[in-house]
């Protein structure tokens, strides 16, 4: 800890040259007793930029700002040993730090200087240099931390953008779905279109929509409703032929290809065990989470000719609507020539419910 | 090894040599992904089979291959900020000399999981030196060589430096520095790498 007061009078004095001063403290300024400048450090002649100081007043080069304003010798002597905070009147901008010692014999002062937390904007401004500094001050260092701090910084800055820019590839490159693991949309309408261009084609699209997913979603919060999700998932990944592919299309939609369907009885007995399996309670925090199922579903064999994807997804959803108002919890198979109700974002429940079409496997 | 270490050898066969000799190179090593990452760390063995796949591909002796990365380092003008954490060490090439024996710690301020060589200099007359290097791998002496040669030109100091053997583990190098002023050498601004 360094003693706030000036040397005990026991201290034997000593004499040390303007040369020493220079090398010792670059910054430093000595003022005579009446505050006159008699000698500045090379380095601090080199930050006031206007030749020799001798002469000068101490307050017509530095401006005295903490811990209190002094504008007068007496009011400047009172901070010795303290932490100063100063500027150069030509440099207002760059904080500087200072200390002061009253030399003996009512000589005058020392004003020792370093360039405090401005230092990297302080080197720059006045084009110092590593020699421009004792070699026991480290603000070169700190100069130097910074730059690698810069550039490290930079470094770190580049691995993230990449990392981020591979994930959102690899994001937009997949074909699965997270949650269920069945094939997603993409995936999905890729194996849709593979399935139309076969040349013998021979498959049935099946859309799946849950009931009640909502009311699951809404009481008993998200997790709930992944639950139920990853369960489909679960059913349509074993309960499904190794050729036909199930994919998670939307929130509580299902895409399901069969691929080589044996007839729409099939079909629908395919469609009525999927339905029964959903329908398994699953249990989650105590409680049993109810759904069902409304599926329709387009077939190849149903098509005069060959409908392109956009005409396929159409119909099965159509198909699907169907099912939706026919009463849920059940199957509708698209029939061609059969008019396409569209469907609209909150559509009342159906009143008094028309005919119910057809339901095949009934 | 160190991510920056990789990453040397990866700048330094891409920048002089092309991406396509790259590619070869780490066809050879199979490596299993396309970049080096600066941040991150490697097996050992990983940058060694990359260095010897290296040296096959270009032709080069390992020493030789090892030297042109050092000067590389310092003179590849991308590498500037390289260059300029360097010229810290000292206001002249006696004193960058003088100062390598801090290299490890300057090197650990920048990057704290940093392995750099353990380097201590000898002074065995007023301008001949003997400098002692150790590091994880093998090959930091010619590294060594060819990085001081280019400061030694970066300084403008005019320096003849060679191999000077290897004991047990350590590296050798011989440094006679015959001018410290011989040529007007790069420039330094302290202040500008952050102004």
């Amino acid at each position: 800890m360094i003693t706030r007061n000036p040397a005990p009078v026991a201290m034997p004095v000593i004499a040390l040259s303007g040369g020493t001063l220079d090398l010792l403290m670059p910054m430093h300024l000595r003022a005579d007793a009446r505050g006159r400048v008699v000698q500045a450090g090379p380095t601090l002649l080199k930050m006031a930029g206007q030749g020799d100081l001798a002469g000068l007043s101490l307050f017509d080069l530095v401006e005295i700002r903490r811990p209190a304003r002094a504008e007068t010798l007496s009011a400047l002597m009172a901070l010795a040993g303290q932490r100063i905070g100063l500027v150069l009147r030509a440099t207002p901008h760059l904080a500087l730090r200072g200390a002061l010692v009253p030399l003996p014999g009512d000589a005058g002062l020392i004003l020792d200087l370093s360039l405090g937390l401005s230092f990297a904007r302080a080197v720059a401004e006045f084009g110092l240099t590593l020699n421009d500094f004792s070699p026991c001050d480290q603000t070169v260092d700190m100069l130097y931390l910074h730059e690698a701090n810069i550039s490290t910084m930079a470094l770190s800055r580049h691995l993230s953008h990449r990392l981020q820019a591979a994930r959102a590839r690899a994001e937009a490159q997949a074909l699965t779905d997270p949650l269920t693991g069945l094939a997603n949309r993409r995936a999905m309408d890729i194996e849709i279109a593979r399935a139309l261009d076969d040349p013998m084609p021979d498959f049935a699209l099946m859309q799946i929509d849950l009931d009640h997913f909502k009311a699951i979603n809404d009481s008993l919060g998200h997790a709930a409703g992944d639950a139920v999700l990853e369960w489909v998932g679960r059913v349509l990944r074993e309960h499904l032929r190794a050729g036909d592919v199930a994919g998670r299309v939307g929130g509580d939609e299902f895409l399901v290809l069969l691929r080589d369907p044996d007839g729409s009885d099939s079909l629908a007995r395919v469609a009525a065990r999927l339905i029964a399996l959903i329908e398994t309670p699953v249990p989650f925090g105590g409680q049993l989470c109810r759904i069902s199922a409304s599926i329709g579903i387009a077939a190849w064999a149903g098509y005069a000719e060959r409908p392109d994807i956009n005409r396929l997804l159409a119909d099965v959803d159509a198909a699907l609507y169907t099912a939706k108002r026919a009463g849920r919890g059940r199957c509708v198979l698209h029939q061609p020539g059969a008019p396409r109700p569209r469907r609209r974002a909150g559509d009342p429940p159906p009143m008094g419910l028309e005919p119910a079409p057809p339901r095949p496997g009934d | 090894m160190h991510g920056m270490v990789n990453r040397a050898l990866q700048g330094f066969v891409t920048a002089t040599y092309g991406p396509e000799l790259w590619a070869e190179v780490r066809s050879q090593a199979c490596l299993p992904f396309d970049d080096f990452e600066a941040m991150l760390h490697y097996p050992d063995a990983l940058t060694l089979t990359c260095f010897d796949a290296a040296c096959h591909v270009l032709h080069k002796h390992p020493n030789a291959l090892l030297e042109d990365i050092g000067t590389w380092l310092v003179t590849d003008p991308h590498l500037e900020p390289l260059r300029r954490l360097m010229r810290f060490s000292g206001a002249s090439f006696l004193d960058f000399l003088l100062s390598l024996d801090e290299l490890g710690d300057r090197g650990r301020l920048a990057v704290p999981d940093l392995d750099l060589p353990r380097i201590e200099l000898e002074r065995l007359d007023p301008s001949s030196f003997r400098i002692r290097a150790q590091w994880r791998l093998p090959g930091i002496g010619p590294i060594l060589m060819g990085c001081l040669r280019a400061m030694a030109d970066d300084y403008g100091a005019l320096a003849y430096l060679r191999l000077d053997g290897i004991e047990g583990g350590t590296e050798c190098l011989h440094v006679q520095l015959l001018d410290t002023a011989f040529a007007r050498g790069r420039g330094f601004e302290l202040g500008r790498g952050v102004a």
